[in-house]
């Protein structure tokens, strides 16, 4: 599967389009990597802990993405967006959409 | 009995102050130093935000790229904010924060791809997780993300 977030695959041509695919995650903090969160929050920097949560959650949406994609028969996906919003205290929602398409 | 209490909620703080001032003075340094280092290696593959591609070669492969960070600000630079807040203006020691997140960000964007020639249509997006606590900025992830073009050789 083919992901870019441009209109086109460069160096290939798109034959059919499959419309909007999209995948999605709501993650919770946990609580011992918070704590360890709140101790780093005084000298600040790098969250490691959190950044992993987040780099994990992204890719587990962009596979769901990949999987509706695969199911339309697509080989690719065009115009990938990501989003983030927190939907509650404490959690996150990780939003990955794009536009299935077939290319050759 | 109650002046040793009252001298420790001084002097806790004070001493909390301290730490990060220099902490997070050395740990800014370093880091400037590391993405300053990172960022030169990498000045041959530009990461752009046009969408087309202005180049003959035949392409390769394409994937998407991307990097993130989680940062947030230290305990003296909060300090230094609840000041500012009072007359306004430029939050100098945030804007520091923020702007190394964002580099950091696009360094590591353009490291996971290491055999791309161009990154098209770089986006950045910023987002605060703290659940809106209110208390400073808190956590804010920093994420880019592009199409990495690799060229025929």
């Amino acid at each position: 599967m083919i992901l870019t977030n441009v209109e086109t695959v460069p160096g290939k041509t798109i034959v059919e389009h499959y419309g909007l695919v999209q995948g999605s995650t709501i993650r919770a903090k946990h609580i011992g990597r918070d704590i360890l969160a709140g101790l780093k929050n005084i000298v600040g920097g790098e969250l490691k802990g959190y950044t992993e949560l987040l780099v994990e959650a992204r890719k587990q949406a962009t596979e769901r993405m990949v999987a509706q994609a695969h199911e339309l028969g697509a080989n690719a996906v065009i115009n990938v967006r990501y989003s983030t919003a927190s939907v509650a205290q404490g959690a996150a929602e990780i939003l990955a959409y794009g536009t299935a398409v077939k290319v050759v | 009995m109650e002046d040793a209490v009252d001298i420790i909620a001084v002097l806790v703080p004070i001493a909390l102050l301290a730490l990060a001032f220099a902490t997070g003075k050395v740990l800014e340094r370093r880091h400037y130093q590391s993405i300053a280092e990172r960022e030169r290696k990498l000045v041959a593959v530009p990461a752009v935000t046009c969408e087309t591609l202005d180049d003959e070669r035949p392409v390769q492969q394409v994937e998407l790229a991307v990097g993130s960070v989680v940062v947030s600000a230290d305990y003296f630079k909060r300090f230094l904010m609840g000041f500012r807040k009072i007359v306004g203006g430029e939050i100098r020691s945030y804007s520091s924060v923020i702007d190394r997140a964002r580099r950091e960000a696009i360094v590591r964007m353009k490291e996971s791809c290491p055999r791309a020639h161009m990154f098209l249509n770089c986006r950045l997006e910023t987002s605060s997780i703290s659940g809106g606590s209110g208390r400073g900025i808190g956590f804010v992830e920093i994420v880019a993300y592009s199409t990495a073009v690799t060229f025929k050789a």
